[in-house]
């Protein structure tokens, strides 16, 4: 995502940052997804692909609602379908909308080496700077939910903005103007634990007497809850963590591991530098350009496959 | 639709059977939601497969396809026996009381007056005994046998749970279970709503399907009710409106019908549509059929329409047979009867059912036009696609012409939604290419017609040479033009009672109340007066206020008939006009006349004392729990099999099917058994896709990509089939090589004892598209339709299924070959 809302960050990866002060008031925002009215259209997934001008690679069928089969670099929300059976054998068909959780403590934003691919807003929304993404992965290890994934083609990492471009001018993300039940909602936090609250009422008075808010606190929270008809067992809607929890590589990293690393980075600088003195600048080859050209134009055989 | 989308969300409880609201409606299904969580509704849904609607359900029950009407008579028995019907309403509103005729009868599968040979009935005696004035007489006490209730409880009383289960498959606890919250809907102030769609209509007893459930809510008192109604789902977002304006075979605009060859005049005709009320002043509105019939013609016809000519009425065509379905019409172009077809809008080769006959019936014309916005398989039928569209190219003769048209986003005009809405939308863009709209499509051939009969004579030019025309540029009509045509017009000036000008002539018609007979007024379809009056183009109305959260929202557009929302809504309110649901009114009466948020479907001065019923469009002023003859196989439902079946017919061996659907003698050949296909199929829509357009769309073809069957863990194990592996799915029609999608959501049913599995066929791929190529569940489909209205039975038939290895045809199956078998072209998808 461009760079529309810098004077709002108040994280950005690899960097000491001080907040700027001027736009206190912000709210924070979250998208609440009501799993108990879902029923897996899709129409979610169509307008993340119509509003951020995305086009995965049209998969197979491979036994499976879910397509494409995974999140990848151009699909950044996907509805998972899982069929589940009770001890009485009832059988139930919990379909969840998979996609960033925009965390409150965001492990990819802690584990990114980059400064400044990855930020977090005062609104709450967990934003990637592709301009300073060096495809390096460590938000996909940072991250407790499986969530970015890095394009094979431009090595950059992808994942839902929560539609920070259309919430940075007061519009609500493509997803939830999009629902037909109305099942994801979006407004401040403290708006949408209410009508959680409600929701949760009125689940327990259906009988699914251990409904609940999934807003976990091992990540301080999160920008995307979900009500659930089982909160006891997120695990339940195709692997929701019932735990999450950053990596604990990441905290390593940003603690007694940091000094090594960046002295590597300084290191490895210094040798491209002397080695551009000594051997003089890269150069491509007419091969090297056609290839490109073969895969730009989108005719090579090994494509868009996405996530490496 | 009885009612309307918003007013779902006004039920008590939502059933779905017959159709799958979430998948093929998602957006009319938040009301859905809306009456879970406004107004704590149950849903009930009842499928053969475990649906997307199922999973946010209430109560989820398995049904074996084209078993509905035995699962709907036992809830009748049961809301019999178990006196959960709410009296007042039945007894007042519905022809429970009315006697029926001696000699009326039903026993072992037939009612009286069955011909064998002809498969069809003498209807005579399933008609009310009359009284001298020609009124049917009535029992309000109920004693009489003859009386309606009583033969409709002799007539369900088969119907026990045991029975409904060993028929069904369904758990007795889960049918008792649903039967117990139907009958919590008999309570005066409970609503109960019934969303249908395909899953009833596409069986051989679809109409009858139908019928049940609205004797159902006849006997809970849900018709006409906030909440409540029979509420079709349509499939397409203009085909009500395409049986409103009459595009079927046998009808006109406004549900008239198309004369039969017998009715060789006008008096003739109009004899049988006289509507003579049969109870003491009622309002049988049919009474002014001949105001509809003339105010057509005169919209046909224009000033040609004369008295003198009967108002046209020999120009009109008549038919020689019930109608000229896609099923008769594909069979006459099979026996080489009709050579040449004009297809627009619609895709046979994908849509109508045993593709091998539809085909082989195209290979035989002499001409086929394609009118479409897309690149049809109908269009392309004579390519050779390997296993997918095996035609022999220098076989075939048929010259296609393919005429491309604009797509509704690409014009202006009206759309009628489910719930009667005529809704104006507008233009949004331009059509690509040489894509013209279909109106100058259709003026084009007009004027061509037009110029040879006026040249060379011909056989019948009468009909062609005096159309009326009147358009401000007759090669291209606008829809506006045709849309105030259709509302109708004065042709003088319109006088009432006491001489004073209501109508100048030229003026648009405020409504349909105001047609003559006389020719002194015209209309191109009656039901549609009101739709583009003198105030201008109600259709294009946008006010979505809605009083009290009604769910009415009366200035939201126009609805058919007379800006009504709610049909029936005189049943509403009980005999003194007083709601039966204060909570919900929708119309009252306050002492002088018919009050509420929406238009009285009643006369609005008429006193409630004054026993006028609510019903206005039926003889009797009644909801009609026996059909009379209006049905082709039975005043009451009865539960037949359908025609693939791999069960006997429990209740009558030897009256297995339907005795009354018609069967072309080839096709019944092509009907398979039970011993070579022991599988129930059914075919259906998932929401990634509309029918067989969005596959030409990248979104949804990523959304699903690919044609796959599927089927329950049991049958996968029983025949090796893995995870999405490679199966062959064949009929006694043909066969589909694909995925196999093996889910906990499709379970065998024990019926009769036992386990009937069920393959479920989504419908979606073909070899036009972006999306990847398939054979067409319709390559299985049988080509036999409801005896009423010959919708092809898509919904049950037999297949076997079998594990097979990936076809090596799928990989070349990427277009039309060149002559040494080539693909031309290799599609390209879409990548990041």
């Amino acid at each position: 995502m461009a760079d529309l809302q810098s004077q709002d960050y108040i994280r950005r990866s690899a960097t000491n940052l001080t907040p700027p002060s001027v736009r206190h008031h912000e709210l924070e925002v979250a998208k609440l997804i009501d799993v108990s009215r879902c029923i897996g259209c899709k129409a979610c997934q169509s307008a993340c692909m119509e509003w951020n001008n995305l086009r995965p690679e049209m998969e197979e069928f491979n036994g499976a609602y879910e397509n494409p089969h995974d999140l990848n670099p151009g699909t950044w929300t996907l509805m998972r379908f899982a069929e589940y059976e009770d001890e009485q054998g009832n059988l139930e068909w919990l379909i969840r909308k998979d996609g960033c959780m925009h965390c409150e403590d965001p492990g990819c934003l802690k584990a990114c080496p980059a400064p400044g691919a990855i930020v977090q807003y005062a609104n709450g929304i967990v934003d990637f700077i592709s301009e300073n993404c060096i495809g390096c992965g460590y938000c996909v290890k940072g991250c407790p939910f499986n969530i970015p994934r890095i394009s094979a083609q431009d090595h950059k990492s992808y994942k839902c903005t929560l539609c920070s471009d259309r919430v940075g001018v007061g519009l609500e993300p493509a997803c939830v103007k999009t629902c037909p039940t109305g099942a994801i909602m979006f407004g401040s936090k403290d708006d949408m634990k209410d009508w959680a609250g409600e929701r949760i009422a009125e689940l327990k008075e259906r009988g699914f007497q251990n409904a609940g808010l999934y807003d976990p606190p091992e990540v301080g929270g999160t920008h995307v809850m979900y009500v659930l008809h089982h909160a006891d067992k997120p695990s339940l809607y195709s692997g929701l963590p019932d735990k999450p929890h950053i990596s604990a590589l990441v905290g390593a990293w940003k603690g007694f591991l940091k000094p090594l690393a960046l002295a590597g980075l300084a290191f490895a600088a210094v040798s491209t530098f002397v080695h551009s003195i000594v051997s003089g600048p890269n150069e491509t080859t007419e091969e090297d350009e056609e290839a490109a050209r073969r895969e730009m134009s989108g005719q090579g055989e090994s494509e868009g496959k996405g996530t490496p | 639709m009885t009612n309307t989308w918003q007013d779902i969300k006004n039920a008590n409880v939502v059933l779905v059977m017959g159709g799958n609201a979430a998948e093929a409606h998602p957006c009319g299904f938040k009301w859905v939601i809306e009456a879970k969580i406004e107004n704590k509704a149950k849903l009930v849904v009842v499928d053969p497969r475990f649906t997307r609607t199922a999973s946010v359900a209430d109560v989820y029950a398995p049904i074996r396809p084209g078993t509905d009407i035995a699962f709907l008579s036992g809830v009748m028995r049961y809301l019999l026996e178990n006196d959960a019907i709410q009296h007042a309403y039945v007894k007042a509103y519905t022809n429970a009381s009315l006697i029926v005729k001696e000699g009326y009868g039903f026993e072992d599968g037939l009612f009286t007056g069955y011909n064998e040979e002809k498969r069809s009935y003498d209807k005579s005696s399933w008609d009310y005994e009359l009284d001298e004035q020609g009124y049917a007489k009535s029992d309000d006490t109920w004693q009489h046998p003859r009386c309606v209730i009583n033969l409709l409880k002799q007539h369900v009383d088969r119907y026990t749970p045991e029975l409904v289960s060993r028929i069904c498959g369904t758990p007795q606890d889960k049918y008792l279970e649903i039967c117990k919250i139907f009958a919590s809907t008999a309570a005066p102030d409970k609503a109960l709503t019934s969303l249908f769609a395909l899953g009833w209509t596409q069986h051989s007893v679809g109409a009858q399907n139908i019928r049940a459930m609205a004797m159902v809510q006849l006997l809970l008192g849900n018709i006409g009710v906030a909440g409540g109604g029979m509420n079709a789902l349509r499939g397409h977002s203009n085909i009500q409106g395409l049986t409103d304006v009459g595009l079927m075979s046998n009808l006109l605009p406004g549900y008239m019908t198309i004369p039969k060859d017998s009715d060789v005049t006008l008096d003739k005709y109009l004899e049988t549509k006289q509507f003579k009320p049969l109870r003491p002043g009622q309002t049988s509105y049919w009474q002014n059929y001949r105001k509809f019939f003339v105010s057509f013609q005169k919209a046909l016809y224009g000033d040609a329409a004369k008295a003198e000519n009967n108002w046209a009425y020999d120009w009109l065509p008549k038919l020689d047979v019930d109608g000229y379905d896609v099923l008769r019409a594909f069979e006459r172009m099979d026996n080489g009867q009709m050579n040449g077809y004009i297809c627009q809008g619609f895709n046979p080769m994908q849509a109508f059912p045993d593709r091998g006959k539809i085909r082989r019936s195209l290979s035989k014309l002499k001409y086929l036009v394609v009118i479409d916005p897309l690149d049809t398989e109908t269009a392309n039928f004579w390519q050779d696609y390997g296993p997918q569209n095996p035609s022999k190219p220098a076989e075939i003769q048929t010259e296609v012409f393919q005429l491309p048209t604009t797509c509704f986003a690409e014009e202006e005009g009206s759309l009628v939604n489910s719930a009667r809405w005529l809704q104006w939308h507008w233009k949004a863009a331009d059509a690509p290419g040489e894509a013209k709209p279909d109106l100058w499509i259709m003026a084009g051939l007009y004027h061509r017609l037009k110029t040879m009969y006026a040249k060379d004579g011909g056989a019948f030019p009468d009909p062609i040479l005096n159309l009326s025309w009147s358009y401000a540029d007759p090669a291209e009509p606008q829809p506006a033009e045709l849309a105030r045509e259709m509302n109708g017009r004065a042709l003088v000036d319109i006088k009432d009672d006491s001489g004073a000008v209501v109508l100048k002539a030229g003026q648009q018609l405020d409504g349909f109340a105001q047609l003559r007979d006389d020719g002194t007024t015209m209309s191109g379809c009656w039901i549609f007066a009101g739709s583009w009056t003198e105030k201008g183009n109600q259709m294009a109305r946008r006010d979505a206020s809605d009083p009290r959260d009604a769910g009415i929202a009366p200035n939201w557009a126009w609805a058919w008939p007379a800006n009504r929302r709610i049909l029936y809504n005189r049943a509403s309110a009980d005999l003194d006009g007083k709601p039966w649901n204060p909570h919900k009114p929708v119309v009252q009466w306050n002492g002088s006349k018919w009050v509420g948020f929406d238009v009285p479907d009643y006369g609005p001065t008429v006193k409630p004392q004054d026993g006028v019923g609510p019903f206005i469009m039926n003889q009797e002023g009644q909801g009609r729990l026996f059909a009379r003859g209006l049905m082709v196989e039975g005043p009451f439902p009865e539960h037949y099999e359908p025609f693939e079946s791999p069960a006997e017919n429990v209740l009558h061996p030897k009256v297995k099917s339907n005795p009354a659907a018609r069967v072309f003698p080839n096709d019944r050949k092509a009907m398979g058994t039970a011993q070579d296909f022991p599988y129930v199929g059914t075919t259906y829509r998932l929401t990634e896709h509309f029918h067989y357009w969005t596959k030409h769309a990248l979104i949804n073809a990523i959304l699903q990509p690919e044609e796959f069957v599927e089927i329950g863990e049991a049958l996968a194990k029983e025949k090796g089939i893995e995870q999405g592996g490679w199966v062959k799915v064949s009929s006694k029609r043909g066969q589909v090589i694909c995925k196999a999608f093996v889910t906990k959501r499709i379970k065998p049913l024990m019926v009769d004892g036992k386990p009937t599995h069920v393959i479920g066929c989504p419908i979606h791929w073909g070899f036009t598209g972006v999306a990847r190529k398939g054979y067409g569940a319709n390559t299985l489909t049988p080509f036999v339709g409801d005896a009423n209205t010959n919708t092809p039975e898509f919904k049950a038939f037999l297949l076997n299924i079998e594990k097979t290895s990936a076809p090596p045809a799928v990989d070349v199956a990427q277009g039309p070959r060149d002559a040494q078998g080539v693909p031309k072209s290799l599609t390209k998808v879409g990548s990041l």
